[in-house]
């Protein structure tokens, strides 16, 4: 499989990435280049192989079902987490105005 | 006195728990060759006062009679993925440049328990995507190493490209490394030294900027083996933190490494040996191979018939998950913001992250959006998961015939920065023999076999079965004690 340059273009809007007409004629090739080589994984018959979900098999643990049960883990650091925003307002991120 | 530089981890905690010098001499004199190596591009931040502030915490515990900690008064490098409280944090990337973290990541907190400071942030390719340090947005690090007869440039490999320059050039004595499909492996096998990446599961990734969840591991990198084991030792551990840590003991591999091989099997993967392996790597193997069974162990050929296939699969998951945790850069919680002038919300996020990440960063996104679009699901990501299942089923079938498996590192010598550049692809050829064992969750090392005939190190690479790092090291401790490999690269910094 290959892509247009337009399917590039949607591509990057969907990760919103912008690109510019020259970046996304470079792009182009560049992916092209890759999907065609990851096109070999097709030669494998993997018909009957459940696809990989876990490396090393684990249990996923579960805590007590109370509020902050282990510190560790514990909540309640508003502050910290708006530390490093590029506009916290008022206790919250700050957005551009998303409703008219 | 000794050149307090030349130590390594274990000669600089035995000699301050002995007095023979203090750990802020230590500091001292790392701080100073740090600072006088600004050339290999090793740091992105330096932090010789984090690394004073340690060492006098373990002199002052020592006067005092405390027990110190496994790596007390050693100062070492941590690679600028491990968020550190206080101390910059990128990912070597713009987009992250200025993020102050709020907290300390798992691993780097450990290390600072066991008395380890900080001589500063090490360089490496933008979020972990790379194999020759080319793609951080703090620019290209340089290996200690040159090409005979030749001044340009070496790559130092990748992603753990500053930790490799800096271990290798004796400006640190360790490093944290990450490695998510040969990050450690690689760049130690480039520059001479030694790194592990353990099983998956064994060092928390609490508090280190993901790139592929999956397979994302911290391990050390260091001058021998038993620096490795110490360290690792050091920064292993359960916790709670991460959904996807082990609850297991870590055992004492420091304590535990035998050089004795006897009754290990040692097994060959016929598959390994591939078009375009250099000549000298493949006399590197054989000469592993000798190695080995001078130690007592028996050398038999296995099967692991979908090498060929890792690295595209290795292609596609991580770029898939990269594009799922890289959605977090959106110019809102952290970081770089561009927000052009009349711009609404969508118009941010774009903006932002078309200035905030490098080429090599959108390549990978972009990939990783595409297989998990609709339409395309099936026929990429979970193909490639079905054939990484077949991976770890062929290592899971070789165990029945073999202990540990011994493989080059890396197809070929390090080479000079700016020389892959023009085809990603053949840039992604780096990590070949590194991958398998990645997508498998596996143990892998990579030691230093020897020099090149371009006085260029080479590595071997070990790889065990889950949770046997114990055997990994000891295999690799085997082929140090017999490969002598003491080269260092000429000062030219």
């Amino acid at each position: 499989m290959s892509v247009t340059r337009e399917e590039v273009a949607k591509i990057a809007s969907l990760a919103r990435i912008r690109m510019e007409a020259g970046e996304l004629e470079r792009m182009v090739p560049e992916l092209n280049n890759i999907l065609d080589w990851v096109e070999q994984l097709s030669e494998v018959d993997t018909s009957g192989v459940e696809p990989m979900t876990a490396v090393i098999p684990n249990t996923l643990r579960l805590r007590d079902d109370v509020v902050d049960a282990d510190p560790k883990t514990a909540g309640g650091r508003r502050d910290d987490v708006l530390a490093n925003a590029p506009a916290a307002e008022h206790g919250f991120f700050g957005v551009p105005k998303v409703i008219e | 006195m000794t050149e307090l530089t030349n130590l390594g981890v274990k000669a600089i905690r035995d000699g301050v728990a002995a007095g023979e010098f203090t750990a802020r001499e230590v500091a001292e004199a790392f701080n100073a060759a740090v600072a006088a190596a600004a050339e290999l591009n090793a740091f992105i931040v330096t932090t010789p006062d984090h690394a004073l502030a340690a060492a006098d915490a373990v002199d002052a515990k020592r006067a005092k009679g405390e027990q110190l900690g496994k790596m007390a008064g050693v100062p070492i490098g941590m690679k600028d993925l491990f968020a550190t409280k206080g101390v910059q944090t990128t990912a070597a990337s713009h987009i992250l440049e200025g993020f102050l973290p709020q907290y300390e990541s798992t691993v780097s907190q450990n290390l600072w328990d066991a008395g380890c400071g900080m001589l500063g942030k090490l360089n490496l390719d933008q979020f972990a995507m790379g194999s020759s340090n080319e793609t951080s947005y703090f620019g290209n690090v340089s290996s200690p190493w040159k090409k005979e007869g030749t001044n340009a440039a070496m790559s130092p490999g990748g992603s753990s490209g500053g930790s490799s320059s800096a271990v290798a050039a004796r400006i640190a004595p360790a490093a944290t490394g990450t490695d998510t499909g040969g990050s450690i492996r690689q760049p130690a096998a480039f520059t001479g030294i030694t790194g592990i990446k353990p099983t998956y599961g064994r060092c928390s990734r609490w508090g280190v900027v993901a790139f592929a969840s999956s397979l994302d591991q911290a391990g050390p990198m260091a001058r021998n083996v038993e620096d490795c084991a110490i360290m690792l030792g050091a920064m292993a551990g359960f916790d709670p933190k991460d959904a996807t840590s082990l609850q297991m003991d870590v055992p004492d591999w420091e304590t535990a490494l035998s050089a004795d091989l006897k009754g290990k099997r040692i097994g060959i993967p016929r598959e390994y040996r591939m078009d375009g392996t250099d000549a000298e790597i493949l006399e590197s193997w054989e000469q592993g191979k000798a190695w080995l069974r001078d130690a007592g162990a028996e050398i038999v050929d296995v099967s692991l018939p979908h090498t060929k296939y890792a690295l595209p699969a290795y292609y596609i998951i991580a770029p898939a998950e990269a594009s799922s945790n890289l959605a977090r850069y959106d110019g809102v919680r952290y970081g770089l913001r561009d927000l052009p002038e009349g711009a609404n919300l969508q118009d941010m996020y774009a903006a932002t992250r078309a200035a905030g990440f490098g080429d090599e960063v959108k390549r990978r996104v972009l990939i990783g959006t595409y297989v998990l679009s609709a339409g395309f699901y099936d026929a990429y990501y979970t193909q490639a998961q079905k054939i990484r299942a077949l991976v770890a089923q062929d290592f899971e079938r070789a165990w029945g015939a073999c202990d540990l498996i011994l493989a080059p590192t890396t197809p070929t010598a390090s080479f000079p920065l700016g020389s892959l550049n023009e085809d990603p692809l053949t840039m992604y050829l780096n990590d070949v023999f590194a991958v398998p064992a990645s997508l498998a969750g596996l143990p892998a090392m990579s030691v230093p076999a020897g020099l090149n005939k371009d006085g260029l190190p080479l590595g071997l690479q070990l790889i065990g079965k889950p949770f046997d790092e114990q055997g990994v090291l000891d295999a690799g401790l085997a082929i140090e004690q017999r490969s002598g490999f003491e080269a260092m690269p000429e000062r030219w910094w």
